[in-house]
């Protein structure tokens, strides 16, 4: 199938360069049209897409009066900046931003460290029962997250862990996903290296660590960051092994403040703002990962 | 592949696997094993964990309850409701971002950016969009002469609102995903398709689309089975309910209601194997398809 593939385009090539003269004829006023068609939509498709977050920007920095106005005032006369600080005053956002970052960290350097082990015994080693083993993780995979969160909830509470850090962080320093990704990486790096590292006197512990990882940088960065956006958004887990208001994480903490905050709008959209923001600036910053982190996931099938 | 398995590279191996497993198993091999046993539970302590009594009732208890049969019916139109827009609108902001190459990255950048945002935050302020009186979405249908709606209080558009917000939300991952499988696409055949004349929709019809397929096919049973799963948003967006008279009780905010809400573990676990089903049919198709279909 796959030499056929090249075949065709081969051969396609070949034709479509002793057409090429002609080809170039093709693009016309109308290919240019089309185009310019295609930024106008594109351009009202995105500026959809914002309108959301527009809306929770200009409301946050409204007064009370102003966000409920009618129409609708896109531009407020004065930045009232200080309804963040109304927000971190009516319920404890610092604290719950600190959990959050809490959380998320932890769960995300125990999540690399136990997937980069597993990843590498399943790609550089051999072992008995590899093959079922690997077969039993993936098939974990087709069972969706909601059915474990009931058992696991009685394990939770069965370890004395209810209303705890540990109870957010345990059951999310693995994933079968992560280890899956890693390993499809960490096998593209050629054997040989393998070998010469151990003719060299390198251990594997040494080996995965000064070679193998700086070699995956990308891969890991990419299982990092999506692991990080899922930590920091997760909602239902943490609602339910929680009712102490100290320990909530931002998603919790801000869903009960709309009950705190009530009609005050402006406030709700400036929490809102607050839980958001972080995972944007990653986004802004490292999209690239994500995106290949993405397309990768899509692979697999 | 390395070398022949021996027990000297077991041993080593399991030393390199042992912290995986041992939160895989305690928090994902265990917990399925468990649930499936739970759905059979008909006489269980909460307090002392003990287990009296087996049998199917939970299974009769919800295939007797209209509530399930409401929150199966609520899933599955949401589902109707979401992936087949979504796809059609993806499909066709993939194929523009193809089409243009100044900025192409830029508008790629926007059209993913709802997916890395919370979904409780986000669902807040689509809640607000909707409101009633003060909402944005109302005003902007005030131009088109539609007299306000009540999105969040009104059973009959509450699973509108929250389709719209599922599409918007998860619109940018699957246009990434289009995005991989058009640009798997030989330009070649599109070159000579227009030497011989194919006009654009032509082009569209007899390569794209069915070079398209497995894409196609992927991002469906992905959405589906995402859809079904359904849950931050429902409650963020209607404030810790199901929806004004049970209008968007899904299948997991009932699994939620039963567990959290009643301590019905059993019949919560029932229901939960109930949606590994229906979810298990999909991923099957997918798989059967892939192997058939897909060689890479």
């Amino acid at each position: 199938m796959e030499e056929l593939k090249e075949k065709d385009s081969l051969f396609f090539m070949k034709w479509a360069k002793t057409k090429h003269v002609k080809e170039t004829e093709f693009v016309t006023s109308g290919e240019k049209g089309s185009r310019i068609v295609a930024y106008i939509l594109l351009s009202i498709g995105a500026f959809t897409m914002l309108i959301p977050f527009l809306w929770m920007i200009s409301t946050s920095l409204k007064s009370p009066a102003e966000a409920v106005s009618m129409p609708p005032v896109w531009i407020p006369q004065v930045f009232r900046i200080e309804n963040f600080r109304r927000a971190f005053e009516v319920a404890p956002f610092g604290r719950y931003f600190l959990n959050s970052v809490l959380i998320t960290s932890i769960s995300t350097l125990g999540e690399l460290l136990t997937t980069i082990l597993a990843a590498f015994a399943f790609s550089k080693m051999n072992f008995y029962g590899k093959n079922i083993l690997f077969t039993i993780l993936i098939a974990t995979m087709m069972v969706p997250g909601e059915l474990m969160i009931i058992p696991n909830y009685l394990t939770i509470s069965r370890l004395g862990l209810m209303n705890t850090y540990a109870a957010m962080i345990l059951p999310y320093v693995a994933s079968v996903f992560s280890v899956f990704m890693l390993k499809q990486n960490f096998e593209s790096v050629p054997n040989e290296l393998y070998y010469a590292a151990k003719v060299d006197g390198s251990s594997d512990f040494k080996f995965l660590w000064t070679i193998l990882v700086p070699l995956s940088k990308s891969a890991i960065v990419a299982v990092m960051i999506l692991k990080i956006i899922g930590s920091w958004n997760s909602f239902m887990w943490p609602l339910i092994v929680t009712n102490d208001r100290l320990l909530r994480p931002l998603p919790v903490g801000l869903q009960a403040f709309t009950t705190e905050a009530g009609t005050q709008y402006e406030l709700l959209m400036a929490a809102s703002a607050i839980v958001v923001a972080p995972m944007v600036i990653i986004y802004l910053f490292l999209q690239r990962y994500i995106i290949m982190g993405v397309s990768k996931s899509g692979l697999k099938g | 592949m390395i070398d022949k398995p021996t027990f000297k590279s077991s041993f080593k191996a399991i030393l390199y696997l042992f912290p995986m497993m041992l939160v895989i198993a305690t928090f994902n091999l265990y917990p399925i094993v468990r649930s499936f046993l739970m759905s059979f539970y008909t006489d269980f302590n909460i307090f002392t964990q003990a287990v009296n009594g087996y049998g199917l009732d939970n299974f009769f208890t919800i295939f007797n309850d209209t509530s399930f049969w409401l929150a199966i019916r609520n899933t599955f139109i949401f589902v109707l409701g979401v992936v087949p827009t979504s796809i059609v609108l993806s499909l066709t902001i993939a194929i523009l971002l193809k089409k243009v190459s100044f900025l192409s990255g830029f508008f790629r950048s926007i059209y993913f950016l709802p997916f890395v945002t919370s979904t409780v935050a986000i669902s807040i302020v689509w809640n607000w969009i909707y409101h009633s009186r003060f909402g944005l979405m109302n005003y902007g249908l005030s131009f088109l002469g539609v007299d306000p709606i009540a999105f969040i209080t009104d059973p009959n558009y509450s699973m509108l609102a929250l389709v719209i917000l599922a599409i918007w939300k998860g619109l940018g991952f699957n246009i990434i995903l289009f995005l991989v499988g058009l640009n798997a696409i030989n330009e070649n055949y599109y070159s000579a398709a227009k030497i011989d004349g194919a006009k654009g929709w032509q082009r569209f019809t007899n390569i794209t689309l069915p070079l398209l397929g497995p894409t196609m096919f992927l991002v469906s049973v992905m959405g589906v089975i995402n859809s079904f799963k359904v849950f931050d948003e429902v409650f963020a967006l209607f404030q810790s309910r199901p929806g004004p008279a049970g209008s968007a009780l899904t299948v997991v905010y009932y699994i939620f209601q039963k567990f959290y809400q009643e301590s019905q573990y059993g019949i919560a676990a029932a229901a939960g194997i109930v949606l590994f089903l229906i979810i298990l049919v999909f991923t099957l198709l997918q798989m059967a398809f892939n192997k058939k279909f897909v060689h890479y």
